[in-house]
């Protein structure tokens, strides 16, 4: 017995050190991954991020170089401080500051000293940094905008934050990306591939070279220069047009589902969000709570489409075989129920055909039709389901599924919507008339209204809005280049588009011909309400306008919205007028048109519900007459505005 | 027989698994202490340059000790354990402080460590002792006597300030109680490891209340005739004494690091910000080593590739914390090889030591087996935190002249003894 106490110990200590090894090893051990090991650095290379292009192939955004001073706190050596912090153009408390914030961090590491120098800096610094032992510069890249317009569209890049760090292990902390609109969409088209390189350090963390003698180590791959659909002069007209307005522009090329424009006013200079004061010039932005700079108007705003969804009424009424073009509707400045009226109207002839009911947008036309395609089916939640399908096909009521990120889905309502409202079968077409004039419940963005526009000048079909032209010579997304169909027939499309070329012809947007121009539009006003001090108030009406031209073989749809512009032809369709000769013949020759928008603001109109002043509600009021306003007049939404509340 | 070849009948089976040992060593060295390329092999600016000159005087060593005669270890074994002794008495006199431990003589560019000698030269005397005609290690007195060789090295350790090498002697208490100590003293030192686990852990009232259950069931339940009363009072009395000795121990003798280590070992703190100081202090060693274990999975990082060995995250890697170049290397497999590399060596020097036929062969062979695997047992258990830091070398493993010529003297006379088996009649 005695013999076995040593050897049985032994046999149980081997035991009992292979199972820990297990355990630490094999049982505990996550795989090993060089990219965790924090017994290597890794050093990424980044690579140039891709240029952006308008469509006639002008530079809209490119890269600047900055400099950030860089210094290792143990390694500088005595210097002359005050010539460092004049040449820097800090403080001597500064620069002490700095100095002791980054030894507490570590007195091994490198850390910024001053970040993001301009050129010019640099250039003052460059010849004398060898003198600062332990200082050194660090090149860093930043966007560089050729242009002031488009804030919306462009988008601006920004450092990630920790939710995309714990998401997407591409990136790292402190690493660039796109936050909103192109650089957003095709960040990972524009950021190219890092490279990566392994180094091996010591416990102290100073680097002792390359690992493995970098045989993990991979080259950069540069990004991808992009072409976008934007016409840039266009869009810079288009955001002159609409300076002191709130609204949003959208106009698409009907054969191809290119947006040529995309205005959200008021916008911003895009130079506002680069490098040092992005922060600062964000939180403005952001805090501007009235004129909303970064809420992108001309895709995220739902309002009511007004008057020009009425053509859809009349697409479907024909579809449906509910009317003829021959049949004609009794207007008594308004659409009556009996002895109720349930909608009004201004004056004009009465009563009115298709082609008219249209060119005078009535709204009892519109009521009337709309009635029978409801009534056409033996339950009302039937054939609002079948209207709504109809209507649905022409890519609203959902995302359109373009290519930037942001959107939303408007509202058209369905026999299902009513049936929850009302109840089952408890409603009839008379509920919600109001759908056929495009108000009540129906909901657009602008970009939905513009697509739909488009589809009418095609004729039946529209290509999925897109914003991406192309991308160094590769083939964009099949889903942009396949044509989506409506539920209407193509014949039944001609009378619908002659009546809004009669809109301009003796309609209500008689007024804003474009001598040359066959310009097919509708004008519509919408009423809109706010909750002000608890109480729902009316505010004065949006003016909203959609046209396409030429009316043959159109090369542009375009919808206009102006919030609380008035009425239709007022702003949006003066607007849409010009911005539509702009694009065709590539110069305006209405400048008297030209000179009433650049010269009337509605700025004032914007104030009233903090003011307290009247709305006035289908009359005209005065307006706002400013200085004419030109390219070159700064706008800046950062400059302290007036205060409503003096 | 083979064995009959007379000088060449060594057990050949033993000086493979050391070569094995010490070649494996070398290679984790190389990596633990080389900086970028290694240029030669015997650079003398690198602690593995030096060791390979190290190993090479090992092997004339190993030479000499094989050359001389088998009886020359027994004769001389008293006037090698006094030689010994007055090396460790001279360090008062002419050491060198080393890391708070007065134990190197330098001698030219060279540093010595006598506690690392005075190993095999206390086996050798007990040896010696415990053979003779007139020991009877079943009496108490001689039970003494043999102790008092032991006791004697290690207060001079100790007076040193090397509380580790200290430690290692109590491993002769393998070799007492395979010479004839009473199985009292087992269970007693069980008790007393069981007393201070439980006092430290918890306090001296849950270790004295498991000690009343274990001492009253053993004499309730045991198979005596009459059961006692005043003997188990008076042991449990004892325990009570003993668990505040522990206790008192603990808190006012033991050095302030060497509390930390129990204290961490017993996982004592509880307090995390005291912790995660600890993490970064005291702890720091440990928890490298054991993330380099960790690191190493399977089948490890590759020779020359373990990116913490590298960037000599463990500090002291390539002495007491060799073992965590192993496991990040070679993984799994590697680590797992060496355990069992010395499991094997242990246990061939067991059974050569259970085949001598002379007690003084049989005795020596016991106290190798018993300093090997002291060694074993706290320097790997140290390195995977299953046992509180002791700072000692892995034997044949471990950067340091002293430490591979006294393991290797201590394992050669063994073979000598072991060889000459077949003259002892």
């Amino acid at each position: 017995m005695r013999k076995l106490l040593l050897l049985s110990t032994i046999a149980f200590v081997g035991l009992v050190f292979i199972a820990r090894l297990f355990y630490l090893q094999v049982y505990n051990e996550d795989p090993y991954s060089l990219l965790d090991d924090n017994a290597i650095r890794k050093v990424y290379d980044y690579p140039k991020r891709g240029y952006i292009y308008d469509r006639n192939g002008k530079l809209l955004v490119a890269n600047q170089p900055s400099y950030d001073v860089m210094f290792i706190p143990r390694e500088v050596k005595p210097l002359d401080t005050l010539e460092l912090c004049n040449l820097l153009k800090i403080t001597k408390e500064d620069f002490i500051n700095f100095y002791d914030k980054a030894y507490r961090y570590s007195p091994r590491l490198p850390s910024v000293f001053i970040p993001q120098l301009s050129r010019m800096e640099y250039a003052v610094l460059q010849e004398k940094i060898r003198k600062y032992e332990g200082f050194y510069i660090q090149k860093r890249s930043l966007r560089d905008y050729q242009t002031t317009i488009g804030a919306n569209v462009l988008g601006d890049i920004g450092e990630v934050n920790n939710y995309i760090i714990e998401n997407d292990p591409y990136y790292k902390s402190g690493d660039l990306i796109g936050k909103q609109g192109v650089e957003l969409s095709y960040e990972e088209v524009l950021r190219g591939v890092k490279g990566i390189k392994f180094t091996q350090k010591d416990r102290f963390n100073r680097d002792i070279g390359a690992y493995k003698d970098g045989i993990y180590d991979t080259l950069p791959e540069p990004g991808k220069d992009i072409t976008i659909t934007i016409d840039s002069e266009l869009q810079e007209y288009g955001e002159l047009l609409m300076r002191h307005k709130h609204g949003g522009i959208i106009a698409i090329e009907p054969s191809s589902g290119e947006i040529i424009a995309m205005v959200s006013a008021p916008s911003y200079n895009p130079n506002l969000l680069v490098g040092r004061q992005r922060s600062r010039n964000f939180t403005k932005l952001y805090n501007d709570t009235i004129a909303k700079p970064l809420f992108d108007r001309s895709l995220k705003a739902q309002y009511p489409p007004g008057s020009p969804f009425k053509v859809l009424s009349a697409l479907i009424g024909l579809q449906e075989k509910v009317v003829t073009t021959q049949d004609q509707f009794t207007c008594r400045h308004g659409y009556y129920l009996g002895n109720r009226r349930l909608t009004g109207c201004h004056s004009h002839a009465s009563p009115l055909s298709m082609n008219q009911g249209i060119a005078q947008s009535c709204n009892a036309y519109f009521v009337n039709v709309y009635r029978r395609i409801i009534d056409k089916y033996p339950k009302p939640a039937e054939g609002m389901d079948v209207w709504s399908n109809h209507v649905k096909s022409f890519g609203l009521g959902d995302y359109l599924g373009y290519d930037l990120k942001i959107g939303n889905k408007g509202r058209i309502p369905d026999g299902d919507f009513y049936d929850k409202w009302y109840g089952a079968n408890r409603w009839s077409s008379t509920y919600n008339i109001s759908n056929a004039i495009g108000q009540g419940e129906v909901e657009t963005t602008p970009i939905q209204l513009a697509n739909m526009v488009a589809a009418i000048s095609n004729r039946g079909f529209y290509y999925t809005p897109h914003i991406i032209k192309n991308i160094e010579g590769e083939k964009i997304d099949e889903k942009y280049t396949t044509p989506n169909y409506t539920t209407i027939d193509k014949e039944n499309f001609e009378p619908v588009v002659q009546g809004m070329f009669d809109v301009y012809n003796g309609g209500t947007a008689y007024s804003l011909r474009v001598p040359g121009i066959d310009i097919c539009g509708k004008t519509g006003t919408a009423e809109n309400f706010m909750r002000i001090d608890g109480k729902r108030t009316q505010l004065t009406d949006h003016s909203i306008f959609v046209a396409f031209a030429p009316k043959d073989n159109p090369k542009i749809a375009i919808a206009v919205f102006v919030e609380n512009g008035y009425w239709g032809s007022r702003f949006a369709g003066r607007i849409a007028s010009l911005m539509i000769e702009k694009y065709i013949k590539g110069e305006v020759t209405m400048t008297s048109m030209e000179n009433w928008i650049l010269t009337h603001s509605l700025e004032n109109e914007y104030a009233k519900p903090y003011s307290g002043k009247e709305f006035g509600i289908n009359r005209q009021s005065a307006l706002q007459v400013i200085d004419k306003i030109t390219k070159d007049t700064v706008v800046n939404p950062l400059s302290t505005r007036t205060s409503p509340f003096k | 027989m083979q064995r009959d070849f007379r000088g060449l009948n060594f057990d050949w089976i033993t000086i493979a698994l050391f070569l094995l040992l010490v070649g494996f060593g070398w290679l984790n060295i190389m990596s633990a202490s080389h900086s970028g390329d290694i240029t030669s092999y015997f650079d003398m600016n690198h602690p593995y340059g030096k060791q390979s000159v190290f190993i090479i005087f090992t092997f004339g060593l190993i030479i000499l000790i094989l050359a001389l005669d088998a009886k020359f270890y027994e004769r001389f074994a008293s006037i090698i354990y006094f030689i010994s002794i007055l090396s460790l008495l001279g360090l008062f006199l002419f050491g060198k402080n080393v890391n708070g431990a007065l134990g190197w003589y330098s001698i030219g560019g060279m540093t010595l460590q006598p506690s690392e000698f005075a190993k095999f030269a206390t086996s050798l005397a007990l040896a010696k002792y415990i053979s003779d005609l007139q020991t009877n290690m079943k009496t108490f007195k001689d039970q003494i006597k043999a102790a008092g060789i032991i006791v004697l090295p290690a207060v001079l350790i100790l007076l040193q300030n090397d509380a580790g090498s200290t430690v290692v002697y109590a491993a002769f208490f393998f070799v007492f109680y395979r010479e004839g100590l009473q199985q009292i003293y087992l269970v007693i030192a069980i008790f007393l490891i069981l007393l201070a686990v439980l006092a430290l852990k918890f306090n001296v009232v849950v270790a004295v209340l498991v000690a009343a259950a274990l001492i009253f069931g053993h004499h309730f339940f045991g198979q005596r005739k009459r059961p006692q009363i005043i003997q188990p009072i008076a042991v449990l009395l004892a325990c009570v004494a003993v668990s505040f000795g522990i206790k008192y121990f603990y808190n006012n003798i033991l050095q302030f690091h060497q509390k930390d280590r129990i204290s961490i070992w017993l996982r004592l703190e509880s307090d995390p910000d005291k912790l995660h100081e600890m993490k970064q202090t005291i702890l720091y060693n440990l928890n490298e080593s054991e993330k380099a274990i960790s690191s190493g999975g399977l089948t490890g990082k590759g020779f020359l590739q373990g990116t913490r060995t590298t960037g000599k995250f463990v500090p002291e890697q390539h002495t007491d914390y060799i073992f965590s170049t192993v496991g990040e290397e070679w993984g799994f497999l590697g680590s797992a090889l060496v355990v069992l590399l010395f499991v094997a060596l242990l246990l061939r020097i067991l059974y050569l030591a259970e085949l001598q036929k002379s007690q003084f062969s049989r005795v020596y062979g016991y106290c190798v087996a018993s300093l090997l695997f002291f060694h074993f047992l706290i320097n790997i258990g140290m390195v995977m935190g299953l046992i509180p830091t002791i700072g000692i070398p892995l034997p044949f493993f471990s950067y340091g002249g002293s430490a591979l010529w006294a393991f290797t003297i201590l394992l050669f006379i063994f073979v000598k003894l072991d060889s000459n088996r077949i003259n002892e009649w």
